[in-house]
């Protein structure tokens, strides 16, 4: 059983540049940061390596950072440029117990990540929703569509915090 | 009965016509009944109260029904094919009604006296398998068309332990007439042939183990020919929606209801009229004791009434206590159990007939 | 010359009767024999984790009810477990009890749903109504404390939202006592009989290796025969005091990891659940619940995922606060979400029918899957 400082320093003995870093900031748990197109190498050894096994991704979530600067737009709305989009990765192990966390950022304007579908199946759906609210492109996904929105939603990515509701969607009027 | 009408009326016609709209009125009558009967006996089993509020505990809920289908829009889906569509309940209706001409409800009461009576009963249910595939068919719905597949591979099958028992029952009794059966078991519940038969000796004892079996076997595949539970894939609720009936509005619907409940009573009196004494009572008439003559038709009339309405019950009674089966299953249960059975059943039975 | 055949694709629309809940399945059939599964959803999509962003802590709550309708306590708990951990604050001892009888009975009442519906869609229809008169018992206990049968918004952050009334341990007490036959009945009626065994037993079995790669939970996972449990391996509240076991598939009747382990797992689990209930029911310690509930919430910058056992899996929250009253990020890990994903997994290979034993082997509810 490793705590993360622990499986920090056996990471970034084994890949090096790939791990950006660890955050220690927050109250709970420290996060392992690394680099959005390497995290399939990083999964992949996380998964298989004896002393960790981490064999269960509990949840991927995508995150605004809301860290760009406030733009206005034409129609004097609020939209945010530059900045990040972050993905969170919470992995456990069933057989030796521990936890870790992991969180790769990458540039609002183009945002895309490597998939971790090979590695763990769980992230098949979460993924598709992460692409769904966010906008992020995860390469390598086998079927990347949006899976709570309607397959043809076209006006932007809901859970962005710059986010406006379009006026009339096929010809039903959104906000009521 | 028609010879007796034909007396009292003197026209062919009308008598004929009096006959016909006999049997017409028992299984209306018997189909609002039995519907009622349904909603109170899967009430009670569980733990609710089921219609309550029209008429005396709800017995008029059926008619309240039945105004309310009579009066529905007929909706057809564009592309259903809208003869077959309507022809289907039609026919599943007649398939079903006219097995009543031949069941003797007493030794007067009967719409036609035929020799072959049970042939003419398996042939003419036979219909029904025509009605139902016609209405999966038609009316373009892939669950319909699921639901009438299954409907008819399953009655196909199961027609074959119920032809095979019907067939060990003849060769026991000698005829083909249903009448003639009931006859046989006169005097008390001990002839009926459930217990071997009117019949004195050892062959009496040693056909009553295999007459149950009989009467087990026949009983599971005629549940199997009217669709109720276990085997009532053919309109399984939460898979199909409603199986082959699914597009079906208002009154047509609810011919393929009549036509079910029909079905029911009409497979529970042949199997009162093979096994149980049919119309005879087991405790002897009260007519003759009291020296009242004309009285002993309306006590058989009761007697298999009662018979039939038993037997319903433990239909009813089975559907609201078991799952349903699942269609391989069921097929199963009807190749590799019932038939090697039913026929082991005919074999034996006739080898004791010749002692 | 080869016939020309074509595959059926069937619908199981979003009305259904036996989809528990707006689900589309589409279906690619051959026959009677499936070959492909793929669910649809979003068609009950409320933008729960925007809202969440709008409002403050304890304005969340009540929305968290609505995810799991059927299982709204333990929604509660899983919220006000996770921003009692970025907050760092302690709970009273009494609070404690009361949530964890409070969770303990959600749990029975949604596992009798889970087998009431699950019998009713292989068609056993008279279980369904004599499990929903037990579940009302249930149900009656909890209006008598918070006022609402389904939707409680009960559990606060720090506290709860009422005590517990006078009667409550009395009627409590009385519902154990009650309940406890009832579970002999539906295995009379139900568990074992035949034609119910036939139905389920071997029918979309669930090896252990693909139920953690893909993430299974709850009843699915121990119904594969591996004893996970989170409020064993990650103890949060005093689940560390009590003493009950975790019940796994042993494939009994069929193979392990089948529809009918996971069925038996939720009948385990509820007697499991009663003796908690027990332990906990006599020593509710004396005290405030309201002592500990701060006036304002502002946890600190940071981030926290923690989870809890819903009688549907692991139940996870994850929660980024940027220093303000209202969350800057709430990701809920519903586990009917990453259950239904099995369903591609399950149905190869098996008949129609068996589609539907499975969907209610699952138990998915839709409302936490779209959120």
């Amino acid at each position: 059983m490793k705590n993360p400082e622990e499986i920090f320093e056996l990471l970034k003995n084994e890949f090096k540049d790939i791990i950006i870093g660890l955050e220690k900031e927050s109250p709970t748990e420290p996060i392992v940061a690394i680099d959005p197109m390497q995290i399939n190498k990083v999964g992949l050894f996380l998964r298989d390596n004896d002393i960790l096994k981490f064999d269960s991704l509990m949840v991927l979530s995508g995150v605004d950072d809301a860290n760009g600067t406030k733009v206005k737009d034409d129609d004097g709305a609020e939209m945010i440029s530059g900045g990040t989009l972050s993905v969170y990765y919470h992995l456990h192990s069933t057989n030796l117990k521990h936890k870790i966390t992991l969180k790769t950022t990458t540039p609002r304007e183009n945002p895309q990540v490597e998939s971790v579908y090979n590695i763990w199946r769980t992230s098949d759906w979460h993924e598709r929703e992460a692409y769904d609210m966010f906008g992020i492109i995860f390469v390598n996904h086998p079927d990347l569509r949006r899976i709570l929105m309607p397959y043809d939603w076209e006006a932007g990515y809901p859970l962005r915090k710059d986010y406006k509701n379009p006026e009339f969607y096929k010809g039903m009027k959104v906000p009521y | 009965m028609y010879q007796f009408l034909y007396d009292l009326i003197g026209n062919e016609i009308l008598a004929g016509l009096l006959v016909a709209v006999v049997p017409l009125t028992i299984i209306l009558v018997f189909a609002l009944f039995g519907i009622w009967l349904e909603r109170k006996v899967s009430a009670h089993m569980q733990d609710r109260l089921g219609p309550m509020r029209t008429g005396w505990h709800g017995w008029l809920q059926t008619v309240a029904d039945l105004m309310k289908m009579l009066q529905k829009e007929d909706i057809i889906a564009t592309d259903a094919d809208k003869t077959l569509y309507n022809i289907a309940p039609v026919l599943v209706f007649t398939g079903s009604f006219a097995a009543y001409a031949v069941i003797p409800f007493s030794s007067k009461l009967l719409g036609s006296e035929v020799e072959i009576g049970l042939f003419y009963v398996i042939a003419i249910s036979s219909l029904v398998v025509a009605g139902i595939l016609m209405a999966g068919w038609s009316a373009n719905n892939k669950y319909s068309l699921l639901g009438a597949m299954r409907a008819a591979a399953q009655i196909i099958s199961y027609e074959i332990p119920t032809a095979l028992i019907i067939l060990s029952m003849v060769m026991l009794t000698g005829t083909l007439s249903l009448e003639k059966i009931s006859q046989m078991q006169t005097s008390s519940f001990w002839n009926w042939n459930i217990f071997g038969g009117a019949v004195f000796g050892l062959s009496k004892f040693l056909l009553i183990p295999f007459m149950i079996a009989g009467t087990l076997i026949i009983f599971t595949s005629t549940l199997a020919e009217v669709n109720r539970v276990p085997f009532d894939i053919p309109e399984a609720e939460s898979e199909l929606v409603a199986g082959y009936f699914t597009e079906y509005c208002g009154m047509k619907w609810g011919m393929f209801m009549l036509a079910e409940y029909g079905n029911m009573f009409a497979v529970s009196a042949i199997i009162a009229i093979l096994f149980l004494g049919g119309y005879q009572s087991p405790i002897g008439y009260l007519g003759n004791s009291i020296g009242a003559q004309w009285l002993i038709p309306f006590e058989q009339g009761f007697w298999f009434i009662a018979k039939g309405l038993a037997l319903v019950f433990v239909q009813m009674w089975l559907r609201w206590t078991l799952p349903r089966l699942r269609v391989d299953q069921l097929m199963t249960v009807c190749w590799k159990y019932l038939i090697p059975f039913a026929f082991i059943n005919l074999i034996i039975i006739g080898i004791i007939s010749l002692i | 010359m080869a016939l020309k055949t074509e595959t059926m694709v069937l619908n199981m629309g979003p009305q259904h009767p036996s989809t528990h809940g707006v689900l589309r399945l589409e279906l690619e059939i051959e026959g009677e024999l499936i070959l492909s599964v793929k669910p649809h959803i979003g068609y009950l999509h409320r933008c729960f984790e925007k809202h969440a962003e709008a409002m403050t802590y304890p304005q969340v709550i009540p929305y968290t009810d609505r995810l799991d309708y059927l299982a709204a306590m333990g929604n509660n708990f899983g919220y006000v477990v996770a921003v009692e951990k970025l907050l760092g604050i302690q709970i009273p001892e009494r609070v404690e009890y009361i949530r964890i009888i409070m969770a303990e009975l959600q749990r029975i009442a949604s596992h009798l749903v889970a087998i009431a519906t699950n019998g009713a869609d292989i068609g056993a229809l008279t279980p369904f109504l004599y499990l929903f008169r037990d579940r009302e018992y249930i149900l009656s206990l909890f209006e008598m404390t918070c006022g609402a049968r389904m939707l409680y918004n009960y559990m606060w952050i720090g506290g709860v939202s009422h005590d517990i009334h006078p009667d409550f341990v009395r009627k409590t007490k009385e519902f154990i006592i009650h309940f406890r036959p009832t579970i002999v009945e539906l295995n009379n009626l139900l568990t074992f009989n035949k034609i119910f065994i036939e139905r389920t037993a071997n029918i979309g079995i669930l090896p252990i290796d693909t139920a953690i790669n893909f993430g299974a939970s709850g009843p699915v996972l121990r119904g594969s025969g591996l004893q996970f449990d989170v409020r064993k391996e990650d103890p949060y509240s005093i689940y560390n005091r009590f003493d009950f076991e975790i019940p796994t598939g042993k494939g009994l009747v069929g193979t392990v990891g089948d529809c009918w382990d996971r069925y038996y797992v939720r009948v385990l689990e509820m007697e499991q659940s009663l003796r908690i209930i027990e332990q906990a029911i006599d020593n509710i310690p004396g005290g405030d619940v309201h002592s500990a509930i701060p006036k304002r919430i502002k946890p600190p910058k940071g981030t926290v995922y923690s989870r809890v056992e819903n009688p549907r899996g692991e139940l996870g929250y994850f929660i980024i606060s940027d220093g303000n009253l209202n969350p800057f990020r709430v990701k809920v890990r519903a586990p009917s979400f990453v259950n239904l994903e099995l369903m591609g997994e399950l149905c190869k290979g098996h008949l129609v029918a068996d589609v539907i034993a499975i969907l209610g082997s699952l138990d998915i509810v839709l409302g936490e899957i779209d959120r």
